[in-house]
């Protein structure tokens, strides 16, 4: 009986889309894509990061102008090239950065750009009916409420009931776990399951084998901007058949030997570090951990634990509480980021282009960022612009930067370049001490495997290495111990010889383990 | 008593005639800085306007004026958009080459046009039966129509910005432009109403200036009035009920400048016409960390 | 690779003076136009303006004498703007400068007359540096935007200097005719260049400055990070440069310049400080600034191009009888045109679109690399003040 209904629902589809094709400028970031999704299925889009899983989404909700190819919804053919047309069809996205408003309220949000609300604003009217939706699907949220007091799992919660107050049937949710704790992650599970239950269709973005596996029907997907596969999870056998059909034939896991030779005593020593948060919330709190020359330690945790403050705080960029820094013995604490790179500690930053590059200035500028005033670059207040081309070259040529001139702006090289422009100057430092963070974030395979074997390399020459990535399966690959960060503190360590993905992930959920 | 009430009454009606046109603009101002446009060019607008008016007025009399100023202000707010949000070059760029072109424009315009004429300014409307409360009927009640509209549209304004879907939208595109554009709405073409609103709204405030605070044209009788228009709008932390706290407190600087004229304090004068730059600036000092400054300020919205 | 580099560099070039010579052109034809409209002879005008530029002697001495302060005025502007700040009081600076200055010249004698120049330069400097500096402190200190105080900084230097040049101390005393202030003594007064023409020995300065501009902004250490922290505040934190100690540097530097042509326009032509004898120098130093992309040539080409058009205005009001503030607006409209990178593709939209509306946009016309360089910048400018 319950085969059968499900057997009418795949006649059905939901949603076409056919020979989707998009491209910005010369690169095409969707090239003949298919996608078919069918009513009240929970349909997954499955590939690494840049492979167009987004793009498609955003061609499908309308957040490009234009498009190549077609699109049929509940049969119909439709054009989508606004997402206003796309909500009044139906549809609704929960972004992957929410489409939020800190400053406002969660009524104000949900009602914003609504056009049933004509011209003067009846945000009771809206709160009454907002609550009953929220109710209807176990999702308790305070209409009055600012939106920059909520927690990120409330806010996507928040977003999903934006959609729903819309009217949404077709939900598409665009890496919705890559911001939750596990303990966040089941709700949302649950909540999926309710709205399959009601027979809304849900699209999920994810590039996590174990999620697919767990909630959806069938999945889709993408390699390098083109369908892979389209696959009735039922009919997969193991995730390796997934996880090779995403990541294509290069499945060589290992970087890297363990056994490379550690120093004895700890280079990099941190006691009982506090730290502030941007609104004065205590956001480290009291963590001590050391590192020995040679050591790569990993630290994992869900982004917004504590992580960036702790860089922050190690790099100059943020006033730490109380607390002791010693590098080789030497006390660092509170350093200004200048002294701390004169003592050696080079930082390969989370957001290159927030930080790491001064976008519009030349290569060999962006090479001497953190050094200018070392005596090779400069004398006496003035740059040394001979010595500055020669170390320019040699470096892009060292690190495989591809670029037309040195006087070109870093700008307009593609960013697995301007990773590697980052990364070579930060190694050729010859640091005693490397803060990488989300060194690989963004880059295709090949670029991403460059920069990792470039720290590896360093860990061979006896720099002490922290290791900060969103990927639980990078920070393993490439750490010799991984500590996990939870509000702040840590909540045990592992060791590369007995690592436990399920210890590691109660961990992050904010198990102590000890 | 009698001098001290009327002290009083000249102090007040000085400052009220100081503020209107820095009120009129900045309510403008408020809306525009609200969607995430600084328009510095409200100088050039209100110049432009201000000449405007008086050719108006000459040629069609005082109604022609004040059509004419909101028309130019209009039309200079097109350019503005055009440049800033059609070819997203920086607004503030923008706004200083507009000043530039509008004070050519105006002594342009003021030498072909205002040569040989006589200008009638806007003329003074009693509210019948109102007006002739003792002390302040004439206070509040014997004003021209536009002063009356400034002050209403306060509240009005304010009511738009904080209670409806229009206000919540345009608070919405100064704020997060990707989170309107999600949910269906033209942040651009949000922004460009905005902006030709307060062009309008700047014109009118500089006919004010030729027809109200007087009945002429001088070249350069604007003197900074639209960037004082702007910090009333800082001042005012981008609503529309404090901007009015806050023209009339530099309306209040100027009159005191009035009063203490007459006094031995009066050689001293320039120190005085300082005064509303200072408030501006120590204000800004105080008030910089818990403003309504919208995050998306000064950044065109460029859709992907 | 250096053939390619070549060829690059050669690319970028063209490309940044297209754009400025487009709007020249597009300004030069609108303001036909708008003297037509208004029933003015616009080919009078326009001939009139080419002999007060280039018709004489006199008249080229004459460009050059109204490109001299612009050069400094445009300096003001854009060595804060490419240390990410912005600097809308050149003309405040500029005043106070010039104020300090004439106290000196008119006031020491008896001392050498190198030391006098020297004394009334380092005061200039120092009067213009103080003023800029404020609204450098203002910002660091209390993050007052610099758009407004710098405005604010204006008025108040303009009634300062008519507070000078009306009361004592300040007031010249000898002639008790018009307002202004002593006239500076005559040996310190700069030589001329061309007998016969007022064009003087400032211009000299105005391209050392501009030289030591370049020296200072793309050589030394300094004025890397100044540049550094213009193009993306948190790398400068990033790589611990001194932020607010630069900001208030760069405000510093860009107030004493401005200060600098405040006097050299005092000892080179005016001899005494009166009331608006600098008037809009400081936003036309803007313009220039802005139209030659505040690199050291460019500010030089477009401050002759300004100052010229300044001297033919003169001429043709006198000649053409059309005012010579028709010359502003032109100068807004070169402005206008010159800071929208987007104008060629927009055209190029426009002329396409007639047929195949719904398929173009600006985007899909741009090179995408210059696309990504828009972008890539927005987020790299972005807000500094939110950035901690």
């Amino acid at each position: 009986m319950q085969q059968e209904t499900e057997q009418t629902k795949a006649a059905r589809p939901a949603l076409q889309m056919k020979g989707i094709t998009k491209r910005f400028g010369s690169f095409t970031a969707l090239n003949q894509v298919d996608l078919s999704v069918n009513t009240g299925e929970v349909h997954a889009l499955l590939g690494e990061n840049g492979a167009g899983k987004s793009t498609l989404m955003n061609c499908l909700f309308g957040m490009y102008g234009q498009y190549d190819g077609e699109i049929y919804w509940q049969g119909e053919p439709v054009r989508i090239t606004d997402s206003q047309t796309a909500i009044r069809k139906g549809i609704g996205m929960v972004h992957q950065h929410f489409m939020l408003i800190p400053v406002m309220t969660v009524i104000e949000n949900v009602v914003l750009g609504m056009t049933d609300n004509h011209w003067v604003l009846d945000l009771k009217a809206a709160a009454r009916r907002f609550t009953e939706l929220s109710q209807t699907y176990h999702l308790a949220l305070d209409p009055w409420a600012k939106v920059e007091q909520l927690s990120v799992g409330q806010q996507q919660r928040l977003e999903i009931l934006k959609s729903l107050y819309r009217h949404a049937r077709l939900l598409i949710l665009d890496e919705p776990t890559a911001v939750l704790t596990p303990e966040e992650v089941d709700g949302l599970f649950e909540i999926i399951d309710r709205l399959k239950a009601e027979g809304h269709t849900v699209i999920f973005i994810s590039h996590k084998l174990n999620e697919v596996m767990k909630i959806c029907d069938r999945c889709t997907i993408l390699r390098n901007g083109s369908v892979a596969a389209t696959l009735s999870i039922s009919q997969v056998r193991n995730r390796e058949t997934l996880a090779r059909l995403m990541v294509g034939n290069e499945t060589d896991l290992d970087l890297h030997e363990t056994d490379c030779h550690l120093g004895s005593q700890a280079l990099l020593e941190v006691k009982q570090l506090s730290c502030r948060g941007d609104y004065g919330q205590l956001i480290c709190k009291q963590l001590s951990f050391a590192i020995r020359p040679g050591e790569i330690l990993g630290i994992c945790g869900v982004d917004g634990n504590g992580q960036r403050e702790l860089v922050e705080c190690l790099t100059g960029l943020r006033q730490a509480e109380s607390g002791q820094y010693l590098l080789g013995g030497r006390e660092l604490l509170n350093c200004d980021a200048r002294q701390l790179l004169k003592s050696g500690v080079s930082h390969i930053p989370e957001d290159r282009l927030k930080y790491g590059l001064a976008p519009g200035m030349s290569l060999e500028e962006n090479l001497i960022l953190a050094d200018y005033k070392r005596s090779d670059f400069a004398r006496h207040g003035w740059l040394r612009s001979g010595r500055i081309r020669r170390q320019a070259m040699a470096l892009c040529q060292r690190f495989g930067v591809r670029f037309s001139s040195l006087k070109q702006p870093a700008a307009e090289l593609s960013g697995g370049n301007q990773q590697k422009l980052v990364a070579a100057r930060e190694l050729d430092r010859q640091p005693r001490l490397l803060i990488a963070v989300h060194p690989s974030r963004g880059l295709d395979v090949g670029a991403a495997r460059f920069v990792q074997n470039a720290i590896l390399s360093m860990k061979r020459k006896g720099t002490a290495i922290l290791y900060i990535a969103g990927e639980l399966d990078e920070v393993m690959e490439m750490s010799d111990r991984i500590l996990v960060m939870y509000e702040g503190q840590f909540m045990g360590q592992q060791a590369r010889a007995n690592y436990d993905r399920t210890q590691i992930g109660l961990m992050m959920a904010g198990t102590p383990i000890s | 008593m009698e001098g001290i009430l009327n002290t009083l009454t000249n102090f007040i009606s000085a400052d009220v005639r100081t503020a209107v046109p820095l009120l009129l603009c900045a309510l403008g101002l408020v809306f525009s800085e609200r969607a995430g446009i600084v328009n510095i060019a409200a100088e050039g607008l209100m110049l432009i306007a201000a000449v405007s008016a008086a050719i108006g007025s000459a040629y069609f009399g005082p109604w022609g004026g004040a059509l004419l100023a909101a028309i130019s202000g209009l039309a200079g707010a097109l350019i503005f958009t055009f440049f800033t949000i059609t070819l997203r070059a920086n607004q503030i760029v923008v706004g200083t080459a507009f000043n530039i072109f509008a004070a050519g424009l105006s002594v342009t315009l003021n030498r072909r046009f205002l040569a040989d004429v006589t200008v009638t300014g806007y003329p003074l409307r009693a509210i019948p039966g109102l007006s002739q409360l003792p002390f302040v009927g004439d206070l509040f009640f014997n004003w021209q129509l536009l002063v009356y509209l400034t002050f209403l549209g306060v509240p009005l304004l304010q009511f738009v910005l904080y209670r409806s879907n229009l206000g919540l939208k345009i608070r919405a595109s100064g704020e997060q432009p990707r989170a309107c554009d999600s949910v269906g709405i033209k942040v651009n073409r949000v922004r460009t109403g905005v902006v030709l609103f307060s062009g309008i709204l700047a014109g009118l405030a500089g006919s004010y200036v030729s027809l109200g605070q007087a009945s002429t044209f001088i070249e350069g009788m604007v003197a900074g009035k639209g960037f004082m228009a702007l910090a009333v709008c800082v001042f005012g932390n981008y609503t529309p009920v404090g901007a009015m706290g806050a023209a009339l407190l530099f309306g209040a600087a100027d009159a005191l400048k009035y009063r203490l004229l007459t006094t031995e304090l009066g050689s001293y004068y320039q120190f005085l016409n300082m005064l509303p730059y200072l408030i501006t600036i120590i204000s800004l000092m105080l008030l910089s960390h818990r403003s309504n400054k919208p995050a998306a300020s000064g950044k065109p919205y460029i859709k992907e | 690779m250096n053939q390619n580099a070549k060829q690059f560099r050669f690319k970028s070039e063209l490309k940044q003076l297209l754009l400025p010579l487009f709007s020249l052109v597009l300004a030069l034809a609108l303001g036909y136009l708008t003297m037509l409209l208004m029933g003015y002879d616009a080919a009078k005008a326009y001939q009139s303006l080419w002999q007060g530029i280039f018709g004489s002697r006199n008249a080229i001495a004459e460009s050059l004498v109204q490109t001299t302060p612009l050069i400094f005025t445009a300096i003001s502007y854009a060595l804060t703007y490419k240390a990410g700040l912005i600097n809308l009081g050149g003309e405040g600076q500029l005043y106070i400068g010039a104020v300090w200055g004439s106290v000196l010249g008119s006031r020491l004698s008896g001392i050498p007359v190198w030391l006098h120049w020297i004394l009334i330069f380092a005061a200039a400097f120092a009067g213009g540096a103080i003023w800029g500096a404020i609204s450098g402190l203002l910002k660091v200190r209390f993050k007052a935007s610099e758009l407004i105080t710098t405005i604010m900084l204006n008025y108040i230097a303009l009634e300062w200097v008519s507070f000078c040049v009306t009361n004592l101390p300040f007031k010249d005393q000898t002639a008790g005719a018009a307002p202004r202030m002593p006239t500076v003594v005559d040996n310190v007064k700069l030589s001329l260049l061309l007998p016969k023409t007022r064009l003087h020995s400032g211009f000299i300065l105005a391209l050392l400055v501009l030289l030591i501009y370049y020296l200072f902004m793309w050589k030394t250490t300094k004025g890397f990070e100044l540049r550094v922290n213009g193009q993306n505040p948190n790398a400068a934190l990033y790589a611990g440069m001194p932020v607010k100690h630069n900001a208030v540097l760069a405000f510093a530097l860009a107030g004493g310049t401005a200060g600098l042509g405040g006097i050299i326009n005092i000892l080179g032509l005016q001899y005494f400080l009166t009331e608006g004898f600098a008037s809009g120098l400081g936003f036309s130093g803007v313009a220039v600034a802005l139209l030659g992309n505040s690199q050291p040539l460019g500010i030089l080409l477009a401050a002759f191009l300004f100052g010229a058009l300044n001297a033919g205005g003169i001429r043709m009001q006198t000649a053409a009888a059309v005012p010579s503030a028709m010359i502003s607006m032109i100068q807004g409209i070169i402005i206008f045109f010159a800071v929208s990178p987007y104008l060629l593709s927009w055209i190029g939209t426009q002329l396409i679109s007639g047929r195949n509306r719904h398929n173009l946009s600006l985007q899909n016309q741009l090179p995408p690399e210059s696309a990504q360089l828009a972008m890539t910048t927005d987020r790299g400018k972005s807000d500094p003040e939110k950035s901690r």
